[in-house]
Protein backbone atom coordinates (compact mmCIF):
# COMPACT_ATOMS: atom_id res chain seq x y z
CA UNK A 1 0.00 0.00 0.00
CA UNK A 2 1.12 3.49 -0.71
CA UNK A 3 2.72 5.30 1.97
CA UNK A 4 4.03 8.83 2.44
CA UNK A 5 4.03 11.15 0.15
CA UNK A 6 1.23 10.67 -2.40
CA UNK A 7 0.64 11.25 -5.78
CA UNK A 8 -2.58 13.38 -5.56
CA UNK A 9 -3.52 11.94 -9.29
CA UNK A 10 -2.99 8.45 -8.69
CA UNK A 11 -5.35 6.13 -6.91
CA UNK A 12 -4.65 6.11 -3.37
CA UNK A 13 -5.08 9.78 -2.74
CA UNK A 14 -8.10 10.19 -5.06
CA UNK A 15 -9.62 6.74 -3.36
CA UNK A 16 -9.23 8.47 0.07
CA UNK A 17 -10.47 12.33 -1.31
CA UNK A 18 -13.65 10.63 -2.50
CA UNK A 19 -14.39 9.41 0.73
CA UNK A 20 -13.96 13.20 2.32
CA UNK A 21 -16.41 13.93 -0.55
CA UNK A 22 -19.09 11.74 1.10
CA UNK A 23 -18.57 12.81 4.27
CA UNK A 24 -18.97 16.07 3.42
CA UNK A 25 -22.08 15.57 1.38
CA UNK A 26 -23.24 13.55 4.91
CA UNK A 27 -22.79 16.41 6.97
CA UNK A 28 -23.32 19.61 4.81
CA UNK A 29 -25.63 18.15 1.61
CA UNK A 30 -28.97 18.72 0.94
CA UNK A 31 -31.48 19.36 -2.19
CA UNK A 32 -29.35 22.64 -2.84
CA UNK A 33 -26.29 21.40 -2.00
CA UNK A 34 -24.22 18.88 -3.22
CA UNK A 35 -20.25 18.18 -3.11
CA UNK A 36 -17.81 16.90 -6.03
CA UNK A 37 -14.55 15.88 -5.88
CA UNK A 38 -12.58 18.81 -7.83
CA UNK A 39 -8.84 18.12 -7.44
CA UNK A 40 -6.31 16.73 -4.79
CA UNK A 41 -3.42 18.77 -4.30
CA UNK A 42 -1.61 16.56 -1.71
CA UNK A 43 -2.09 13.37 -0.08
CA UNK A 44 0.27 11.77 2.72
CA UNK A 45 -0.90 8.35 3.88
CA UNK A 46 0.85 6.45 7.12
CA UNK A 47 0.27 2.88 8.78
CA UNK A 48 -0.91 3.29 12.20
CA UNK A 49 -0.09 0.69 14.02
CA UNK A 50 -3.27 -1.29 15.54
CA UNK A 51 -5.78 1.12 14.05
CA UNK A 52 -5.42 1.19 10.34
CA UNK A 53 -4.40 3.65 8.03
CA UNK A 54 -4.40 7.19 8.38
CA UNK A 55 -4.77 9.49 5.30
CA UNK A 56 -4.02 13.24 5.14
CA UNK A 57 -5.11 15.01 2.04
CA UNK A 58 -5.79 18.75 0.76
CA UNK A 59 -8.25 18.78 -1.93
CA UNK A 60 -10.50 21.02 -3.72
CA UNK A 61 -14.41 20.46 -3.36
CA UNK A 62 -16.85 22.05 -5.48
CA UNK A 63 -20.73 22.26 -4.93
CA UNK A 64 -22.20 21.53 -8.30
CA UNK A 65 -25.37 23.80 -7.68
CA UNK A 66 -23.64 27.11 -7.05
CA UNK A 67 -20.73 25.63 -8.66
CA UNK A 68 -18.48 27.37 -5.63
CA UNK A 69 -15.07 25.28 -5.38
CA UNK A 70 -13.47 25.16 -1.69
CA UNK A 71 -10.03 24.16 -0.19
CA UNK A 72 -10.33 21.53 2.68
CA UNK A 73 -8.17 19.94 5.03
CA UNK A 74 -8.73 16.55 5.43
CA UNK A 75 -7.46 12.92 7.48
CA UNK A 76 -9.17 9.53 6.73
CA UNK A 77 -8.99 6.81 8.87
CA UNK A 78 -9.69 3.46 7.21
CA UNK A 79 -9.80 1.09 10.53
CA UNK A 80 -8.11 -2.25 10.49
CA UNK A 81 -10.30 -5.48 11.22
CA UNK A 82 -12.33 -8.21 9.62
CA UNK A 83 -15.23 -7.21 8.78
CA UNK A 84 -13.82 -3.93 8.21
CA UNK A 85 -15.25 -1.02 9.62
CA UNK A 86 -16.15 2.28 8.16
CA UNK A 87 -13.49 5.13 7.87
CA UNK A 88 -13.59 8.12 9.95
CA UNK A 89 -13.55 11.45 8.69
CA UNK A 90 -12.34 14.88 10.04
CA UNK A 91 -12.62 17.75 7.67
CA UNK A 92 -12.70 21.53 7.78
CA UNK A 93 -14.22 23.39 5.33
CA UNK A 94 -16.12 26.33 6.77
CA UNK A 95 -16.62 28.09 3.41
CA UNK A 96 -19.12 25.50 2.42
CA UNK A 97 -21.03 26.22 4.81
CA UNK A 98 -21.28 29.89 4.03
CA UNK A 99 -23.49 28.69 0.45
CA UNK A 100 -26.40 30.31 1.32
CA UNK A 101 -29.07 27.77 0.52
CA UNK A 102 -31.80 28.38 3.27
CA UNK A 103 -34.45 30.17 1.39
CA UNK A 104 -34.29 27.76 -1.37
CA UNK A 105 -34.59 24.47 1.24
CA UNK A 106 -37.23 26.34 3.34
CA UNK A 107 -39.68 26.78 -0.01
CA UNK A 108 -38.80 23.15 -1.33
CA UNK A 109 -39.87 21.67 2.34
CA UNK A 110 -43.07 23.77 2.62
CA UNK A 111 -44.04 22.92 -0.54
CA UNK A 112 -43.70 19.44 -0.40
CA UNK A 113 -44.64 18.70 3.18
CA UNK A 114 -47.91 17.35 2.38
CA UNK A 115 -46.91 15.60 -0.61
CA UNK A 116 -46.59 12.18 -1.74
CA UNK A 117 -43.95 12.31 -4.48
CA UNK A 118 -43.39 9.27 -6.58
CA UNK A 119 -40.69 8.98 -9.24
CA UNK A 120 -38.53 6.88 -11.04
CA UNK A 121 -34.87 6.80 -13.24
CA UNK A 122 -32.84 9.78 -11.63
CA UNK A 123 -31.33 10.27 -14.16
CA UNK A 124 -33.07 8.31 -16.83
CA UNK A 125 -31.48 6.22 -19.71
CA UNK A 126 -30.68 9.75 -21.35
CA UNK A 127 -29.29 11.17 -18.90
CA UNK A 128 -31.98 13.48 -18.22
CA UNK A 129 -33.63 14.14 -15.17
CA UNK A 130 -36.63 17.11 -15.26
CA UNK A 131 -36.06 19.94 -13.69
CA UNK A 132 -38.69 19.76 -11.12
CA UNK A 133 -37.17 16.56 -10.25
CA UNK A 134 -33.75 17.57 -8.96
CA UNK A 135 -34.05 18.48 -5.60
CA UNK A 136 -34.71 15.08 -5.67
CA UNK A 137 -31.68 13.60 -7.37
CA UNK A 138 -29.33 15.48 -4.87
CA UNK A 139 -31.44 14.47 -2.09
CA UNK A 140 -30.50 11.01 -3.05
CA UNK A 141 -26.58 11.64 -3.80
CA UNK A 142 -26.81 12.95 -0.26
CA UNK A 143 -28.69 10.23 1.27
CA UNK A 144 -26.04 7.31 -0.50
CA UNK A 145 -23.40 9.17 0.40
CA UNK A 146 -24.07 7.51 4.20
CA UNK A 147 -23.85 4.50 2.61
CA UNK A 148 -21.06 5.30 0.50
CA UNK A 149 -18.91 6.68 3.41
CA UNK A 150 -19.90 3.23 5.49
CA UNK A 151 -19.07 0.94 2.88
CA UNK A 152 -15.83 2.72 1.31
CA UNK A 153 -12.48 1.44 2.15
CA UNK A 154 -9.40 1.58 0.13
CA UNK A 155 -10.31 -0.68 -2.56
CA UNK A 156 -13.48 0.53 -3.47
CA UNK A 157 -14.47 3.87 -5.48
CA UNK A 158 -18.28 4.63 -4.89
CA UNK A 159 -20.92 7.16 -7.19
CA UNK A 160 -24.11 6.93 -7.08
CA UNK A 161 -25.12 5.41 -10.58
CA UNK A 162 -28.75 6.36 -10.27
CA UNK A 163 -31.79 6.67 -8.01
CA UNK A 164 -34.57 3.83 -9.46
CA UNK A 165 -37.44 4.78 -7.49
CA UNK A 166 -38.47 7.18 -5.02
CA UNK A 167 -41.86 6.98 -2.68
CA UNK A 168 -42.39 9.98 -0.51
CA UNK A 169 -44.13 8.81 2.59
CA UNK A 170 -46.01 10.72 5.32
CA UNK A 171 -44.18 13.33 6.78
CA UNK A 172 -43.30 12.40 10.56
CA UNK A 173 -42.43 15.00 13.14
CA UNK A 174 -42.06 17.77 10.71
CA UNK A 175 -39.19 15.76 8.72
CA UNK A 176 -40.18 15.31 5.01
CA UNK A 177 -40.05 11.27 5.47
CA UNK A 178 -38.77 9.22 1.80
CA UNK A 179 -37.91 5.92 0.36
CA UNK A 180 -34.92 5.50 -2.12
CA UNK A 181 -34.16 2.51 -3.95
CA UNK A 182 -30.24 3.34 -5.08
CA UNK A 183 -28.01 1.84 -7.65
CA UNK A 184 -24.30 2.58 -5.83
CA UNK A 185 -21.50 2.55 -8.90
CA UNK A 186 -17.87 0.78 -7.52
CA UNK A 187 -15.52 1.96 -10.09
CA UNK A 188 -12.71 -0.92 -8.42
CA UNK A 189 -15.20 -3.82 -9.47
CA UNK A 190 -17.31 -2.15 -11.84
CA UNK A 191 -20.77 -3.34 -9.76
CA UNK A 192 -23.88 -1.68 -9.70
CA UNK A 193 -24.94 -2.25 -5.76
CA UNK A 194 -28.77 -2.08 -5.08
CA UNK A 195 -29.69 -0.20 -1.87
CA UNK A 196 -32.79 0.59 -0.31
CA UNK A 197 -33.17 3.55 2.02
CA UNK A 198 -35.44 4.63 4.18
CA UNK A 199 -34.42 8.90 5.47
CA UNK A 200 -35.90 11.77 6.63
CA UNK A 201 -35.27 15.37 5.68
CA UNK A 202 -36.05 18.69 6.57
CA UNK A 203 -33.76 22.37 6.39
CA UNK A 204 -33.13 22.59 10.37
CA UNK A 205 -32.13 18.83 10.42
CA UNK A 206 -30.62 17.46 7.55
CA UNK A 207 -30.90 13.77 6.50
CA UNK A 208 -31.25 11.51 8.64
CA UNK A 209 -31.17 7.47 7.64
CA UNK A 210 -33.63 5.01 9.75
CA UNK A 211 -32.98 2.06 7.94
CA UNK A 212 -30.85 0.85 5.15
CA UNK A 213 -30.87 -2.11 3.15
CA UNK A 214 -28.65 -3.94 1.06
CA UNK A 215 -30.24 -5.70 -1.87
CA UNK A 216 -29.62 -9.21 -3.88
CA UNK A 217 -28.02 -8.23 -6.67
CA UNK A 218 -29.97 -9.02 -9.76
CA UNK A 219 -28.33 -11.28 -12.33
CA UNK A 220 -29.72 -10.50 -15.08
CA UNK A 221 -30.19 -6.78 -15.19
CA UNK A 222 -28.32 -3.71 -13.73
CA UNK A 223 -30.86 -2.06 -12.22
CA UNK A 224 -34.89 -2.42 -11.18
CA UNK A 225 -38.04 -2.14 -12.45
CA UNK A 226 -39.73 -0.58 -9.41
CA UNK A 227 -43.36 -0.70 -9.83
CA UNK A 228 -44.23 2.65 -7.90
CA UNK A 229 -46.54 2.72 -5.67
CA UNK A 230 -49.36 5.45 -6.05
CA UNK A 231 -51.36 6.29 -3.75
CA UNK B 1 -40.66 4.00 -29.17
CA UNK B 2 -38.20 6.65 -29.99
CA UNK B 3 -35.60 4.72 -31.91
CA UNK B 4 -38.47 3.06 -34.14
CA UNK B 5 -40.21 5.94 -35.11
CA UNK B 6 -36.58 7.13 -36.93
CA UNK B 7 -36.10 4.01 -38.47
CA UNK B 8 -39.53 3.97 -39.93
CA UNK B 9 -38.95 6.94 -40.74
CA UNK B 10 -35.46 6.12 -42.41
CA UNK B 11 -37.03 3.43 -44.28
CA UNK B 12 -39.55 5.70 -46.10
CA UNK B 13 -36.89 7.43 -47.68
CA UNK B 14 -35.61 6.99 -51.47
CA UNK B 15 -32.15 6.46 -51.74
CA UNK B 16 -31.53 10.24 -53.39
CA UNK B 17 -33.45 11.77 -50.70
CA UNK B 18 -30.94 9.58 -48.20
CA UNK B 19 -27.93 10.50 -49.10
CA UNK B 20 -28.79 14.51 -48.42
CA UNK B 21 -30.75 13.19 -45.20
CA UNK B 22 -27.50 11.84 -43.54
CA UNK B 23 -25.33 15.05 -44.38
CA UNK B 24 -28.02 17.62 -42.73
CA UNK B 25 -29.96 15.62 -40.06
CA UNK B 26 -28.16 12.65 -38.42
CA UNK B 27 -28.11 14.13 -34.67
CA UNK B 28 -24.80 13.26 -33.41
CA UNK B 29 -26.00 14.70 -29.86
CA UNK B 30 -28.28 12.18 -29.26
CA UNK B 31 -28.02 8.85 -28.26
CA UNK B 32 -28.43 6.38 -31.04
CA UNK B 33 -29.93 2.77 -30.60
CA UNK B 34 -27.96 0.20 -32.75
CA UNK B 35 -30.14 -0.34 -35.63
CA UNK B 36 -29.80 3.73 -36.64
CA UNK B 37 -26.03 3.09 -36.14
CA UNK B 38 -26.34 0.17 -38.48
CA UNK B 39 -28.38 2.92 -40.94
CA UNK B 40 -26.33 5.94 -40.49
CA UNK B 41 -22.88 3.19 -41.00
CA UNK B 42 -24.19 2.33 -44.49
CA UNK B 43 -24.91 6.10 -45.34
CA UNK B 44 -21.95 7.28 -44.77
CA UNK B 45 -20.33 4.33 -47.21
CA UNK B 46 -22.80 5.46 -49.56
CA UNK B 47 -22.27 9.23 -49.36
CA UNK B 48 -18.70 9.06 -49.50
CA UNK B 49 -18.16 5.97 -51.09
CA UNK B 50 -14.61 7.49 -52.85
CA UNK B 51 -13.27 7.45 -49.17
CA UNK B 52 -15.44 5.26 -47.19
CA UNK B 53 -16.58 1.72 -47.17
CA UNK B 54 -17.64 -0.82 -44.16
CA UNK B 55 -15.82 -4.09 -43.74
CA UNK B 56 -17.30 -6.63 -41.64
CA UNK B 57 -14.88 -8.43 -39.64
CA UNK B 58 -16.62 -11.19 -36.85
CA UNK B 59 -19.79 -12.26 -35.50
CA UNK B 60 -21.01 -11.33 -31.58
CA UNK B 61 -21.89 -14.10 -29.87
CA UNK B 62 -25.80 -13.84 -30.99
CA UNK B 63 -24.67 -14.11 -34.23
CA UNK B 64 -24.68 -9.74 -35.35
CA UNK B 65 -22.09 -8.51 -38.07
CA UNK B 66 -19.35 -6.50 -36.23
CA UNK B 67 -18.44 -3.63 -38.53
CA UNK B 68 -15.98 -1.14 -39.11
CA UNK B 69 -16.05 2.03 -41.28
CA UNK B 70 -12.71 2.36 -43.31
CA UNK B 71 -11.55 5.94 -44.02
CA UNK B 72 -8.86 7.33 -45.99
CA UNK B 73 -8.09 8.62 -49.49
CA UNK B 74 -7.58 5.76 -52.04
CA UNK B 75 -3.85 5.54 -52.45
CA UNK B 76 -1.81 2.44 -53.99
CA UNK B 77 -0.62 0.09 -51.82
CA UNK B 78 0.06 -0.56 -47.69
CA UNK B 79 -1.61 2.31 -45.94
CA UNK B 80 -0.46 2.90 -42.06
CA UNK B 81 -3.63 2.75 -40.28
CA UNK B 82 -5.28 4.19 -36.93
CA UNK B 83 -7.75 1.91 -35.05
CA UNK B 84 -10.48 3.47 -32.76
CA UNK B 85 -12.90 0.94 -31.01
CA UNK B 86 -15.87 2.51 -29.02
CA UNK B 87 -18.69 0.55 -27.42
CA UNK B 88 -16.11 -2.52 -25.52
CA UNK B 89 -18.43 -1.60 -22.42
CA UNK B 90 -22.38 -1.62 -23.09
CA UNK B 91 -23.50 0.95 -20.76
CA UNK B 92 -21.09 3.39 -22.19
CA UNK B 93 -23.19 5.21 -24.41
CA UNK B 94 -20.83 8.29 -24.76
CA UNK B 95 -18.33 5.99 -26.07
CA UNK B 96 -20.56 5.22 -29.17
CA UNK B 97 -21.17 8.71 -29.96
CA UNK B 98 -17.94 9.83 -29.65
CA UNK B 99 -16.96 7.60 -32.77
CA UNK B 100 -19.67 8.51 -34.75
CA UNK B 101 -19.01 12.07 -34.08
CA UNK B 102 -15.06 11.47 -34.95
CA UNK B 103 -15.93 9.95 -38.32
CA UNK B 104 -18.31 12.62 -39.26
CA UNK B 105 -15.20 14.82 -37.80
CA UNK B 106 -13.23 13.69 -40.40
CA UNK B 107 -14.84 13.54 -43.21
CA UNK B 108 -16.16 17.40 -43.07
CA UNK B 109 -12.60 18.49 -42.37
CA UNK B 110 -10.87 16.57 -44.71
CA UNK B 111 -11.31 18.73 -47.85
CA UNK B 112 -10.88 22.56 -46.21
CA UNK B 113 -7.75 20.79 -43.14
CA UNK B 114 -4.76 20.60 -45.62
CA UNK B 115 -3.11 18.78 -42.22
CA UNK B 116 -6.31 16.05 -42.22
CA UNK B 117 -5.85 15.69 -46.10
CA UNK B 118 -2.44 14.97 -45.90
CA UNK B 119 -3.46 12.37 -42.59
CA UNK B 120 -6.09 10.77 -44.71
CA UNK B 121 -3.63 10.57 -47.76
CA UNK B 122 -0.95 8.74 -46.14
CA UNK B 123 -2.84 6.56 -43.08
CA UNK B 124 -6.60 4.84 -43.08
CA UNK B 125 -8.64 4.91 -40.01
CA UNK B 126 -10.45 2.10 -38.95
CA UNK B 127 -13.44 3.23 -36.75
CA UNK B 128 -15.26 0.35 -35.01
CA UNK B 129 -18.51 2.37 -33.66
CA UNK B 130 -19.97 -0.36 -31.63
CA UNK B 131 -17.74 -3.51 -30.91
CA UNK B 132 -20.04 -5.57 -28.15
CA UNK B 133 -22.99 -4.98 -29.99
CA UNK B 134 -25.16 -7.54 -28.12
CA UNK B 135 -24.49 -5.76 -25.06
CA UNK B 136 -25.47 -2.29 -26.34
CA UNK B 137 -28.67 -3.77 -27.91
CA UNK B 138 -29.23 -4.98 -24.20
CA UNK B 139 -29.04 -1.73 -22.71
CA UNK B 140 -31.50 -0.55 -24.68
CA UNK B 141 -33.88 -2.94 -23.52
CA UNK B 142 -35.45 -1.65 -21.23
CA UNK B 143 -34.65 0.21 -17.58
CA UNK B 144 -33.46 -2.30 -15.90
CA UNK B 145 -30.90 -3.26 -18.33
CA UNK B 146 -28.96 0.20 -18.90
CA UNK B 147 -25.95 -0.61 -16.63
CA UNK B 148 -25.02 -3.31 -18.28
CA UNK B 149 -21.07 -3.89 -18.86
CA UNK B 150 -20.46 -7.28 -20.58
CA UNK B 151 -21.09 -8.93 -23.35
CA UNK B 152 -24.00 -11.63 -24.16
CA UNK B 153 -22.08 -14.87 -23.70
CA UNK B 154 -23.79 -17.64 -21.11
CA UNK B 155 -21.88 -18.35 -18.59
CA UNK B 156 -19.84 -21.35 -18.48
CA UNK B 157 -21.70 -24.61 -16.70
CA UNK B 158 -22.52 -24.31 -12.73
CA UNK B 159 -23.11 -20.76 -13.56
CA UNK B 160 -25.94 -19.21 -14.44
CA UNK B 161 -25.15 -15.67 -14.88
CA UNK B 162 -24.31 -14.05 -18.50
CA UNK B 163 -21.15 -12.44 -19.76
CA UNK B 164 -17.91 -11.75 -19.86
CA UNK B 165 -16.14 -8.38 -19.85
CA UNK B 166 -14.53 -8.19 -23.29
CA UNK B 167 -11.86 -5.52 -21.78
CA UNK B 168 -10.41 -8.50 -19.13
CA UNK B 169 -10.83 -11.05 -22.21
CA UNK B 170 -7.97 -9.95 -24.49
CA UNK B 171 -4.62 -12.15 -24.91
CA UNK B 172 -2.35 -9.89 -22.68
CA UNK B 173 -1.64 -11.10 -19.77
CA UNK B 174 -4.95 -12.97 -19.90
CA UNK B 175 -6.32 -13.84 -16.31
CA UNK B 176 -3.45 -12.36 -14.04
CA UNK B 177 -4.76 -9.56 -12.53
CA UNK B 178 -7.75 -7.37 -11.88
CA UNK B 179 -10.57 -9.78 -12.74
CA UNK B 180 -12.99 -12.35 -11.48
CA UNK B 181 -13.18 -15.57 -11.93
CA UNK B 182 -16.64 -15.34 -11.11
CA UNK B 183 -18.77 -15.83 -13.85
CA UNK B 184 -21.31 -13.37 -12.23
CA UNK B 185 -19.26 -10.42 -11.50
CA UNK B 186 -18.77 -7.45 -14.23
CA UNK B 187 -14.88 -8.05 -14.34
CA UNK B 188 -15.45 -11.65 -15.42
CA UNK B 189 -12.16 -12.42 -17.40
CA UNK B 190 -13.95 -15.28 -19.47
CA UNK B 191 -13.11 -19.07 -19.95
CA UNK B 192 -9.83 -18.51 -21.75
CA UNK B 193 -7.87 -15.70 -23.03
CA UNK B 194 -9.50 -14.58 -26.26
CA UNK B 195 -12.70 -16.95 -25.89
CA UNK B 196 -14.61 -14.61 -26.80
CA UNK B 197 -15.68 -13.77 -30.32
CA UNK B 198 -15.91 -9.96 -30.39
CA UNK B 199 -12.19 -10.30 -29.05
CA UNK B 200 -11.32 -12.36 -31.37
CA UNK B 201 -12.68 -10.37 -34.24
CA UNK B 202 -10.30 -7.98 -33.05
CA UNK B 203 -7.37 -10.27 -32.61
CA UNK B 204 -8.12 -11.39 -36.34
CA UNK B 205 -8.39 -8.98 -37.90
CA UNK B 206 -5.42 -6.47 -36.18
CA UNK B 207 -3.29 -9.29 -35.87
CA UNK B 208 -2.73 -9.76 -39.75
CA UNK B 209 -2.24 -6.05 -39.96
CA UNK B 210 -0.36 -5.05 -36.77
CA UNK B 211 2.64 -3.84 -38.66
CA UNK B 212 0.37 -1.26 -40.58
CA UNK B 213 -1.04 0.42 -37.19
CA UNK B 214 0.35 3.48 -35.71
CA UNK B 215 -1.74 3.99 -33.25
CA UNK B 216 -4.65 2.13 -30.93
CA UNK B 217 -7.36 4.25 -29.04
CA UNK B 218 -10.21 2.53 -27.04
CA UNK B 219 -13.23 4.48 -26.13
CA UNK B 220 -14.82 4.19 -23.15
CA UNK B 221 -16.24 6.49 -20.06
CA UNK B 222 -16.66 7.25 -17.08
CA UNK B 223 -13.46 9.54 -15.55
CA UNK B 224 -11.77 11.84 -17.51
CA UNK B 225 -8.68 9.66 -18.18
CA UNK B 226 -5.91 8.43 -20.63
CA UNK B 227 -4.53 5.27 -19.63
CA UNK B 228 -1.33 4.22 -20.94
CA UNK B 229 -0.49 0.45 -21.15
CA UNK B 230 -0.02 -1.55 -19.13
CA UNK B 231 -2.55 -2.89 -16.81
CA UNK B 232 -0.26 -4.84 -14.33
CA UNK B 233 1.58 -3.10 -11.78
CA UNK B 234 5.14 -4.72 -12.99
CA UNK B 235 5.10 -4.30 -16.68
CA UNK B 236 5.99 -1.21 -17.75
CA UNK B 237 5.83 -0.20 -21.58
CA UNK B 238 9.01 0.00 -23.63
CA UNK B 239 7.98 3.59 -24.67
CA UNK B 240 6.33 4.75 -21.37
CA UNK B 241 8.51 7.97 -21.56
CA UNK B 242 6.69 8.75 -25.13
CA UNK B 243 3.07 7.56 -24.44
CA UNK B 244 3.35 9.97 -20.95
CA UNK B 245 4.32 12.79 -23.10
CA UNK B 246 1.94 12.07 -25.79
CA UNK B 247 -1.16 11.62 -23.36
CA UNK B 248 -0.54 14.57 -21.44
CA UNK B 249 -0.26 16.75 -24.39
CA UNK B 250 -3.19 15.31 -25.60
CA UNK B 251 -4.96 15.93 -22.11
CA UNK B 252 -3.49 19.58 -22.41
CA UNK B 253 -5.16 20.05 -26.27
CA UNK B 254 -8.53 18.60 -23.85
CA UNK B 255 -8.24 20.54 -21.36
CA UNK B 256 -8.01 24.05 -24.00
CA UNK B 257 -11.58 22.88 -25.07
CA UNK B 258 -14.11 23.41 -22.39
CA UNK B 259 -11.80 23.28 -19.31
CA UNK B 260 -12.27 19.80 -18.22
CA UNK B 261 -9.45 18.03 -16.86
CA UNK B 262 -8.46 14.36 -17.45
CA UNK B 263 -5.58 13.05 -15.94
CA UNK B 264 -2.95 10.44 -17.58
CA UNK B 265 -1.16 7.33 -16.40
CA UNK B 266 -0.72 3.65 -16.40
CA UNK B 267 -3.87 1.78 -15.45
CA UNK B 268 -2.88 0.52 -11.84
CA UNK B 269 -1.51 4.02 -11.32
CA UNK B 270 -4.88 6.47 -11.89
CA UNK B 271 -6.90 3.58 -11.47
CA UNK B 272 -6.85 0.02 -10.76
CA UNK B 273 -4.73 -2.98 -12.15
CA UNK B 274 -6.30 -4.72 -14.50
CA UNK B 275 -5.01 -7.92 -17.63
CA UNK B 276 -6.85 -8.66 -20.54
CA UNK B 277 -7.45 -5.17 -22.07
CA UNK B 278 -7.40 -4.45 -25.55
CA UNK B 279 -5.51 -1.93 -25.00
CA UNK B 280 -2.50 -3.93 -23.80
CA UNK B 281 -3.06 -6.46 -26.27
CA UNK B 282 -2.55 -3.81 -29.07
CA UNK B 283 0.64 -2.70 -27.44
CA UNK B 284 1.77 -6.19 -27.09
CA UNK B 285 1.26 -6.52 -31.16
CA UNK B 286 3.79 -3.88 -31.34
CA UNK B 287 1.52 -0.94 -31.74
CA UNK B 288 3.27 1.98 -30.29
CA UNK B 289 0.38 3.89 -29.10
CA UNK B 290 -2.24 2.73 -27.56
CA UNK B 291 -4.35 4.48 -25.25
CA UNK B 292 -7.71 3.80 -23.09
CA UNK B 293 -9.93 7.36 -23.18
CA UNK B 294 -12.21 7.19 -20.34
CA UNK B 295 -14.46 10.00 -21.06
CA UNK B 296 -17.32 12.22 -19.45
CA UNK B 297 -17.86 12.82 -16.25
CA UNK B 298 -16.04 12.19 -13.08
CA UNK B 299 -19.10 10.35 -11.62
CA UNK B 300 -21.82 12.82 -11.28
CA UNK B 301 -24.08 11.24 -14.08
CA UNK B 302 -21.12 8.46 -14.80
CA UNK B 303 -22.80 6.71 -17.21
CA UNK B 304 -25.69 8.37 -17.80
CA UNK B 305 -24.20 11.04 -19.37
CA UNK B 306 -26.71 14.07 -20.22
CA UNK B 307 -27.46 14.00 -24.07
CA UNK B 308 -26.63 18.25 -24.02
CA UNK B 309 -22.97 17.08 -22.63
CA UNK B 310 -22.54 14.88 -25.88
CA UNK B 311 -21.10 17.52 -28.05
CA UNK B 312 -18.73 19.37 -25.12
CA UNK B 313 -17.43 15.91 -24.81
CA UNK B 314 -17.43 15.02 -27.95
CA UNK B 315 -15.46 17.97 -29.29
CA UNK B 316 -13.14 17.60 -26.58
CA UNK B 317 -12.11 14.08 -26.95
CA UNK B 318 -11.76 14.79 -30.59
CA UNK B 319 -9.01 17.45 -29.84
CA UNK B 320 -7.21 14.75 -27.52
CA UNK B 321 -7.35 12.01 -29.76
CA UNK B 322 -6.23 13.97 -32.34
CA UNK B 323 -3.15 15.44 -31.20
CA UNK B 324 -1.97 11.85 -30.75
CA UNK B 325 -2.92 10.67 -34.13
CA UNK B 326 -1.12 13.81 -35.75
CA UNK B 327 2.37 12.94 -33.25
CA UNK B 328 1.81 9.60 -34.59
CA UNK B 329 1.51 10.49 -38.33
CA UNK B 330 4.04 13.14 -37.74
CA UNK B 331 6.61 10.62 -36.29
CA UNK B 332 6.62 8.30 -39.50
CA UNK B 333 5.67 10.68 -41.70
CA UNK B 334 7.71 13.81 -40.76
CA UNK B 335 5.41 17.02 -40.23
CA UNK B 336 7.81 20.04 -40.51
CA UNK B 337 8.69 20.37 -37.06
CA UNK B 338 9.58 16.76 -36.75
CA UNK B 339 11.46 16.13 -39.41
CA UNK B 340 13.38 19.21 -38.60
CA UNK B 341 14.69 18.48 -35.59
CA UNK B 342 15.16 14.72 -36.46
CA UNK B 343 17.40 15.91 -39.37
CA UNK B 344 19.44 18.08 -36.86
CA UNK B 345 19.89 15.10 -34.50
CA UNK B 346 20.87 12.90 -37.14
CA UNK B 347 23.67 15.26 -38.37
CA UNK B 348 25.11 16.26 -35.13
CA UNK B 349 25.68 12.49 -33.87
CA UNK B 350 27.17 11.08 -37.26
CA UNK B 351 29.47 14.37 -35.85
CA UNK B 352 29.98 13.18 -32.57
CA UNK B 353 27.96 15.78 -31.01
CA UNK B 354 25.67 15.08 -27.96
CA UNK B 355 23.61 16.84 -25.73
CA UNK B 356 25.79 17.51 -23.35
CA UNK B 357 29.01 18.82 -25.48
CA UNK B 358 26.46 21.02 -26.64
CA UNK B 359 25.17 22.94 -23.47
Amino acid sequence: MATGELNPNHYPAQRAANVVRHYLNTRYGSPYRVFTLNRVHSGNAEDMADSGRKYQLEISVQDFISNKTEKCSAEVLFPRGEPQDSPSVQASCEELLKIDTKAQEEAWYQQNKNQSLVTAHLPDSYGHIDPGNEPLWHLGIVASSFIMLNESTENTLYNMAQVANVTQLETENDQLKFDYYILLHDMVSQEIIHWKLLFTWSPAEGVKVLQKELMPKCHHCETVEVIANTN
Amino acid sequence: MLYCAALCFVALLSAAEAATIERAEYDHYKYHPMPEITQWMTQIAQNYSDIASIEDYGKTYENRTISLLKIGLKTPGTKKAIWMDCGIHAREWIAPAFCQYFVSQILQTYKTDPKMEEMMKNMDFYVTPVLNMDGYIYSWKNNTTRLWRKNRTPGPAGCNCYGTDLNRNFDANWGSVGVSRDCCENIYCGKGAASEPEAQAVAEYLGKRKNDFLCFLTIHSYGQLLLIPYGHPNISAPNYDELMEVGLAAAEAIKEVHGMEYAVGTSPAILYPNSGSSRDWARMQGIPLAFTFELRDKGQHGFLLPEDQIQPACEEAYRGALHIITYAHDKTFGGASVTAAAALWTVLLAVGVTSASVM
